[in-house]
């Protein structure tokens, strides 16, 4: 894609008032889960026993938990973990589906069918059973809900760029790299990847919300991440027990979650009626 | 058409080798045995207890004695009940789980496939946005908190029905089935409004309409068949996330189905259960995703044509 191109999309990405709205607001939370540490009064185990579950107050914004932990901090650490997942997940699954399509498209022929097809198998697993099977059986640690999560949702990455590469491998630009000798880990590199951001760029935003709803699942079954550590998924899981007397035990972190979900597919969506003008026209 | 259904049972009998042979080996190759955390137990007992479950054996004798009882339908004796088989088991909770399962997915069908067609007929308009954004709404939902809410909303704010429960009391399936319905509901919405929206351009519905039909039978007998066949193909990942969002739904309302006991079992570290049930769900997605291919190149003939079936 030109520079042209992007000026294009992005002159439609900035008309597109949903996709902005969702930016803007994806924005706020990245920036308020880097600065947390700093900006929250509490710690996010800090307990105050005697003052236990109590509604917002001018103190406590967002009111405390059953062991007088203070809400909005909870929140904002539960966001800085669900983002967290969310964007590591995807960038592994990103580097991991980006070269595997790329090599398998730029190659082609046997290598490219054998490659595809372990994509084929691993395509018709289970995997969600999968990765629950992997949570229970090896404990319920950060690290391997990063691997798991990213090596599932590498695959339809992998096809993407694959059926993208093929497509760019007989242009002529490529023609033109290979025949001045350029070896070929170097065009895959500088010449095709660059050409399909794209679609990577639309499919990996709407990636994050699908790994932060996962990861959300996981935890909220007491699979993913462990107290007294705070993910939003656990804190709607804490406050679904004590939902009757106190309601916005559930209802901040679900606000949280939910709104965080829907910016993530307003952007999504809008980067793909701005860079994929075909499927914009209907 | 029966050559692309036998071809593509004879791929699945690889990939569920594939999912039983995971599964086995996942299981055991977690360190530490299944009793170690049980109180301490004498060794003749403990001796008796390996033999029982053949963990004696070389794991690959106990392997291949899985498969074998595996092809008998024989899954096996549960670590945590003793005395109870998996098999039966499973089978304890199955009814609950189908009818829930069904239940969620006319729920999905019927809202999802009417707010599309109704979005797709007159496309920017409120009559599109209204549906849309709700349907954006529950894709932002998830099952774990729209349960609770429907919950604290229905049942303890209105009480207009039972919190928790299955077939216990009149109403208590209603909260279930919609909690786990909803999100495929919407995106079955926007799947549909895209195929109508793709088939109503198409100039075999300009000539429906050109030969006199009422614009109501144009949209049902040609508009509807094409503007499916989206939704048909997303029937099978559909399934299987119905299956995982069982875990959540029933744990909410404590239903005696597969997903609690799957849940159940992964806290107890009942191996058996987990693979017994890992095995059936898998079965199940792979079987299920057969279905709706089928379905789908019966309504599209050009599916199965290109890829390589064919009469």
């Amino acid at each position: 894609m030109s520079a042209g191109l992007w000026q294009q999309s992005w002159r439609r990405l900035r008309r597109n008032r949903p996709a902005l709205a969702g930016a803007s607001l994806l924005l706020l939370m990245i920036v308020l889960a880097l600065l947390t540490p700093w900006i929250v009064p509490f710690g996010y185990e800090q307990q105050n026993l005697h003052l236990g579950a109590t509604p917002p107050s001018p103190e406590h914004w967002l009111g405390t938990d059953v062991l007088g932990r203070d809400m909005l901090t909870r929140i904002l650490y539960g966001g800085r973990l669900s983002l967290t997942v969310g964007f590591i997940a995807t960038a592994l699954a990103l580097i991991i589906g980006v070269s595997y399509g790329a090599v398998a498209g730029y190659l082609g022929g046997v290598v490219d069918a054998l490659m595809m097809r372990v994509v084929d198998i691993l395509y018709a697993l289970p995997i969600m059973i999968f990765i629950i099977l992997l949570m229970v059986l090896f404990g319920r640690s950060l690290l391997l809900l990063f691997l798991a999560i990213g090596a599932v949702e590498w695959m339809t990455m992998a096809r993407i760029v694959r059926a993208q590469v093929q497509s760019l491998r007989r242009q002529e630009f490529v023609e033109a790299a290979v025949a001045i000798g350029l070896p070929p880990g170097r065009i895959i590199a500088q010449h095709i990847i660059p050409n399909t951001l794209g679609p990577v760029i639309i499919y990996a935003t709407l990636t994050i919300p699908s790994v932060m709803l996962l990861e959300a699942f996981l935890s909220f079954l007491g699979l993913g991440v462990q107290p007294p550590q705070s993910s939003w998924g656990l804190l709607i899981s804490q406050g679904v027990e004590t939902m009757e007397e106190y309601p916005w035990l559930l209802i901040y972190p679900g606000i949280a979650l939910a709104s965080t979900l829907l910016a993530l597919n307003f952007l999504g969506d809008g980067l793909r009626d701005a860079l994929d003008p075909k499927s914009a026209e209907d | 058409m029966l050559r692309f259904i036998l071809g593509r049972l004879l791929q699945a009998i690889p990939v569920l080798l594939v999912v039983i042979t995971l599964t086995f080996f996942l299981v055991h190759s977690v360190p530490g045995g299944p009793f170690d955390a049980d109180r301490a137990v004498s060794p003749a007992v403990m001796k008796a207890l390996n033999s029982y479950y053949r963990l004696d054996l070389p794991i690959l004798q106990q392997y291949l004695g899985y498969l074998g009882d595996l092809a008998r339908g024989d899954l096996g004796p549960s670590f945590k009940y003793p005395g109870r088989g998996v098999g039966e088991m499973i089978a304890a909770g199955l009814p609950a789980t189908a009818e829930l399962g069904f239940y969620a997915l006319m729920v999905a069908l019927v809202i999802g496939l009417s707010s599309g067609v109704i979005a797709g007929l007159r496309p920017n308009s409120a009559q599109d946005y209204v549906p849309m954004g709700l349907a954006m709404i529950g894709i932002c939902m998830p099952a774990f908190l729209l349960g609770p809410l429907l919950v604290l909303v229905f049942g303890i704010g209105l009480e207009w029905v039972p919190v928790s429960g299955w077939g216990g009391m009149p109403g208590d399936k209603v909260l279930p089935s919609l909690t786990l319905g909803a999100g495929y509901a919407a995106y079955i919405a926007r799947l549909s409004r895209g195929g109508m929206l793709e088939v109503l351009s198409q100039d075999y519905m300009r000539t429906a309409r050109a030969k006199g039909l009422a614009p109501w039978q144009v949209v049902i007998k040609h508009g509807l068949r094409g503007g499916l066949i989206p939704v048909v193909a997303f029937l099978g990942p559909a399934f299987a996330g119905l299956l995982t969002g069982s875990f959540v739904v029933e744990t909410l309302f404590q239903i005696p189905g597969l997903g609690r006991f799957y849940v159940e079992a992964a806290f107890n570290r009942d191996y058996t259960m987990i693979m017994g049930s890992t095995i059936l769900f898998a079965g199940a997605i792979i079987v299920f995703n057969l279905a709706a291919d089928v379905l789908a190149s019966l309504l599209d003939p050009r599916v199965h044509q290109q890829s390589g079936g064919g009469q």
